[in-house]
């Protein structure tokens, strides 16, 4: 599971109000290379959640990012493969999703997370 | 620009529309701009029939923007057999010689000139010419100057003179009214090499579901699928959407509510990651285990995917599930705990989704998550003694259909391909109209699912047939499974 994924997620258990961001329970983290393209990028940018994509590639060991981003730093070189490396090429192997609100844990394994509710949770 | 496009004689319905997507992709990309604001390009592609013949015709022509755009979008299409710069026709040989000296020698002394190569072919629809026939074809263009060398393996240019005719029977083909010859220049055709690279014998992990190669290509046609995209498909199965669309170079998303197939597939080499890797493309993005009636997207998340391809499960060869537990939803028992200590590995009963929710719910998630001018591209089954006529295409506000493409798969039902593009922004008040249904959904789910009974229509032995007479007949002899 890419952050990218992550910062999209949320717990969707019936009457949690705060499910995002999700922690994250890191037990295996793999790098994965994907070919960087700018105006992906770009584009995807202003849907990101910045402090969650932030704390998530602290907990995944990568604290290369700017405490906050905005959209004219996509001019600079440096950033945009920084950004690119903790969106895309992060990868959580083996681990877990953590709902902040009732610590329900989502596993994720294989590189999937399972996000599939329980049947009193719907 | 005026150009003779000539189709394959293969899924007609998809043909042209396929034309069109590539038509607006190229010029997107080339004018190089425009994130999701505006959708739909300023030029229209247009639309012209040869005299006497039937849409069914694989003779087209067409109008597009520039040479350099026909020779693209023939290289991308699947069922483009060829675009042509059109240098004459007629009904017989004597029409075609005056109308190609006709022709203004700027544009046809360029490529006839000395020191270039070039191969002339003959082609007929409807009929196989002996080479014989071919040659005492051939030879009746004397008049044209041609002073170049012939090259059949790799010529500069290539020329084609097709010809088509009513030769009596027909073979079950379109009507032909009268002989047509044409003669062009190509432009560019078709590169149907990648449909044996991909075909699904050939691919190590497949589900009963896997959509054909060819039909995942003009999927991810539909959907404009090109690098810097990003394409999401929520029934992503065995993955057989995804990699067309990765083949053009999006980024793919995929979610299924199966974990085995997204997960663990048959083992380590045989999964939906090997799949991508059997054709050396970049694996999906994520691949993520999701219910589609209840997505784990956060709220607030809007816009973020440029286009959403699937299959749904419409209950013929697969069914849908969603989550919620078969029991709890028929009301049969009372609401379901499960206990603390099982909590962790517990594993959730599913409960059959009815096509009419599945379909309710996509557009819904496409109204939502497409950014402006992104494409929902899926399939809708319909049951054929329904008529043309009746067809109710699913509909939201906003999400535009633009192409209804209908596939005959057996005697009894055929799918549609349905292509709509967001244009409008998804409100607050269309959020809670989504939410409302989603309940009332729930609340009678048993009523929803005897609603759908595709699946006893496709295979209900009896009863059935005395209403399918009329419907067997209103398509064409030639229109079946590939066509």
């Amino acid at each position: 599971m890419r952050l990218l994924t992550h910062n999209m997620l949320s717990s969707n258990i019936k009457g949690v109000t705060n499910g995002f961001p999700l922690q994250l329970e890191v037990e295996k983290m793999v790098v994965k290379e994907v070919a960087f393209n700018g105006d992906f990028l770009k584009n995807i940018f202003p849907k990101i959640e910045w402090k969650a994509l932030l704390d998530a590639a602290v907990a995944m060991g990568c604290g290369d990012l700017p405490e906050n981003a905005e959209a004219t730093m996509l001019d600079n070189e440096e950033f945009l493969r920084k950004f690119h490396h903790a969106l895309l090429q992060l990868h959580l192997e083996e681990g877990a999703l953590i709902c902040p609100e009732t610590g329900r844990r989502f596993p994720v394994s294989k590189g999937i997370p399972n996000m599939l509710l329980h049947e009193d949770e719907v | 620009m005026w150009f003779l496009c000539v189709f394959y004689h293969r899924l007609l319905d998809f043909r042209r529309p396929e034309v069109e997507a590539l038509a607006e992709l190229l010029l997107k990309t080339d004018s190089n701009q425009e994130g999701g604001g505006s959708h739909g390009s300023q030029f229209l592609v247009e639309w012209r029939l040869p005299e006497n013949h039937h849409p069914d015709s694989p003779f087209h022509f067409v109008s597009l923007p520039s040479e350099d755009i026909a020779r693209k979008i023939a290289q991308r299409s699947l069922l483009v057999k060829g675009i042509y710069e059109l240098w004459g026709e007629g009904s017989c040989y004597e029409e075609l010689e005056r109308a190609i000296k006709e022709f203004p020698d700027e544009r046809k002394l360029q490529y006839l000139a000395a020191g270039s190569t070039f191969r002339i072919t003959v082609d007929s629809f409807g009929k196989v010419l002996s080479s014989q026939d071919q040659n005492e074809r051939m030879a009746r263009l004397v008049y044209i100057p041609f002073k170049g060398r012939v090259n059949l393996r790799k010529p500069d240019h290539k020329f084609w003179l097709m010809e088509t005719d009513d030769y009596g029977s027909n073979n079950g083909l379109p009507p032909v009214v009268q002989k047509r010859i044409f003669f062009g220049r190509e432009v560019g055709a078709a590169d149907r090499k990648l449909l044996p690279t991909y075909e699904l014998k050939s691919r190590t992990y497949l589900g009963p579901t896997a959509m054909d190669a060819e039909m995942a290509f003009l999927m991810a046609n539909q959907a404009l699928a090109r690098p810097g995209k990003l394409v999401y498909d929520p029934f992503v199965g065995t993955g057989s959407i995804l990699i067309a669309a990765a083949h053009f170079g999006a980024m793919t998303m995929g979610a299924d509510i199966d974990i085995r197939v997204v997960r663990d597939g048959r083992g380590p080499d045989c999964n939906v990651w090997s799949n991508f890797k059997q054709y050396d493309l970049p694996a999906p993005l994520s691949i993520l285990r999701a219910d589609n009636n209840l997505p784990p997207w956060r709220s607030g998340l809007k816009e973020v995917f440029d286009a959403i391809i699937c299959d749904p499960p419409y209950g013929v060869r697969a069914g849908g599930r969603k989550s919620g537990g078969r029991k709890l939803l028929k009301g049969a028992v009372a609401p379901y705990t499960v206990p603390e200590d099982k909590r962790r590995d517990h594993i959730p009963s599913t409960a059959p989704y009815s096509l009419a929710e599945c379909i309710h719910d996509l557009l819904d998630l496409a109204a939502r998550m497409l950014v402006r001018g992104g494409r929902l591209v899926f399939f809708y089954p319909v049951a054929r003694e329904e008529g043309p006529t009746m067809i109710q295409f699913p509909e939201h506000p906003c999400l535009t259909t633009i192409a209804t493409s209908e596939q005959i798969l057996s005697l009894r039902y055929s799918r549609y391909l349905l292509t709509m593009i967001k244009t409008a922004h998804y409100t607050e008040e269309l959020e809670e109209l989504a939410r409302e249904k989603h309940w009332e959904f729930k609340e009678n789910h048993a009523k929803w699912l005897e609603d759908g009974g595709l699946h006893s229509a496709v295979f209900n032995p009896l009863g059935l047939m005395e209403n399918l007479k009329v419907e067997r007949d209103s398509k064409p002899k030639y229109r079946g499974k590939y066509v």
